[in-house]
């Protein structure tokens, strides 16, 4: 366990939204190359490698060369090379917090931040409800769609997205439905 | 959860507790399409040229949510999905999760997701009756309208690229945007034929 991973969710990311709004100012090739210096350190304090950092800015990869051919088309060589490296010193930032910190520490920090929120009409009880549900849904979802998707294959509509879509969103729906009944069956509404 | 309080009492049951939260059936559409938005976003649901190209139906899953869901519900969805995937799970297009998402390129694209969702609920919830074309104009306008309108400035900012370049950049994706607008108006006109008490919330709040 690394400092970093000890650290408390919500300092981890409201430390990341300070950080994101100061590389967005980086301008210069120096303060480029002290963003990727700090941000390889915060790595190497969390005890993290190579492979965890390139798991984190893989995305980027078809996106980085795209972006940096216009740069250097519209802005020149040197700013390409800056607004890169700070983009990607970001994504990389980012990535550092979701590495070091459990889904679940995310989710609760979330929900402690809606919690004042009660005074304009969020409901944190019902928001934390709503966040289970979904991640339980998404696996049942996936079924649905693995049983309508070979369906679609024995009729010979693979590439027919509507043929998938239709079939999947009414089963969606009465799920929702029938689970929305058992919740006010089991007296969420009183 | 809280134990069952004393319900109101008589003709108050009737009256839904619209500005407090979401009731059960609401909470239960919304979780479930937020997983439906993830899930039509996995690699594989659609793929053009053999894989090649990385396109999910996920935008069609946030256009899908706003007509079907209704404005305020289908905008909570994608919020729902959007919690998710900051706190880690990688449920957004082709697997992608975590923070790094939402400081990169594609933020403003994911916040425009909300925004859109939002947009086409509202302008499907003002339709007299549920056509083709009218869940069109909602999902182009909303779904690829407001998306871009969100995505193209935060996506200049991050990049540092102009905007107008930064337009034609992304003009790749818009025919695959427009082709999900279409099937969104095919799907949802669809949807409400097989099942009626798909947009039952237009009735009930007029």
């Amino acid at each position: 366990m690394s400092p970093l991973h000890r650290l408390g969710a919500g300092t981890k990311l409201i430390g990341l939204a300070a950080c994101s709004l100061a590389l967005l100012a980086v301008r210069s090739p120096a303060a480029a190359g002290a963003a990727v210096a700090g941000v390889l350190a915060l790595y190497a304090v969390a005890g993290l490698g190579p492979r965890a950092l390139w798991s984190q800015v893989r995305p980027l990869r078809w996106f980085v060369p795209c972006v940096v051919a216009v740069q250097w088309a519209t802005l020149g060589p040197l700013a390409a090379a800056v607004l890169t490296t700070r983009l990607v010193a970001l994504v990389a930032l980012a990535g550092l917090v979701t590495l070091t910190t459990p889904t679940s520490h995310l989710l609760a920090a979330l929900e402690g931040a809606l919690g004042p929120l009660g005074r304009v009409g969020v409901d944190a009880e019902r928001a934390a409800l709503v966040l289970a549900l979904a991640v339980r849904s998404v696996p049942v979802l996936a079924d649905l769609a693995g049983t309508v998707r070979d369906a679609r294959r024995a009729r010979g509509r693979e590439h027919d997205v509507r043929a998938f879509a239709v079939p999947l969103v009414v089963g969606s729906l009465r799920r929702a439905d029938a689970l929305g009944e058992a919740l006010r069956a089991r007296g969420l509404d009183d | 959860m809280t134990e069952a309080t004393e319900p109101p009492a008589g003709a108050t049951r009737t009256v839904r507790s619209d500005r407090r939260a979401l009731d059960a059936a609401d909470a239960a559409r919304v979780a479930t399409f937020a997983a439906l938005i993830a899930v039509l976003g996995l690699p594989g649901s659609l793929s053009l040229f053999g894989n090649a190209v990385p396109i999910t139906l996920q935008t069609l899953g946030v256009m899908l949510a706003g007509a079907v869901l209704g404005a305020r519900r289908g905008a909570l969805a994608v919020l729902t999905l959007l919690a998710l995937a900051a706190a880690g799970l990688p449920l957004l297009a082709g697997g992608r999760g975590g923070l790094g998402v939402f400081v990169g390129p594609s933020a403003g694209y994911l916040a425009g997701f909300v925004a859109g969702a939002f947009v086409v609920g509202l302008m499907v919830e003002r339709l007299r009756r549920v056509t083709f074309t009218g869940v069109l104009v909602a999902a182009l306008v909303g779904g690829v309208g407001v998306v871009y309108a969100f995505g193209l400035p935060v996506q200049a900012l991050v990049t540092g690229v102009p905007l107008p370049q930064t337009a034609w950049l992304s003009l790749a994706f818009l025919p695959g945007d427009v082709l999900k607008a279409v099937a969104c108006a095919g799907i949802t006109v669809a949807v409400t034929r097989a099942y009626p008490a798909a947009l039952r919330h237009r009735t009930r709040e007029g």
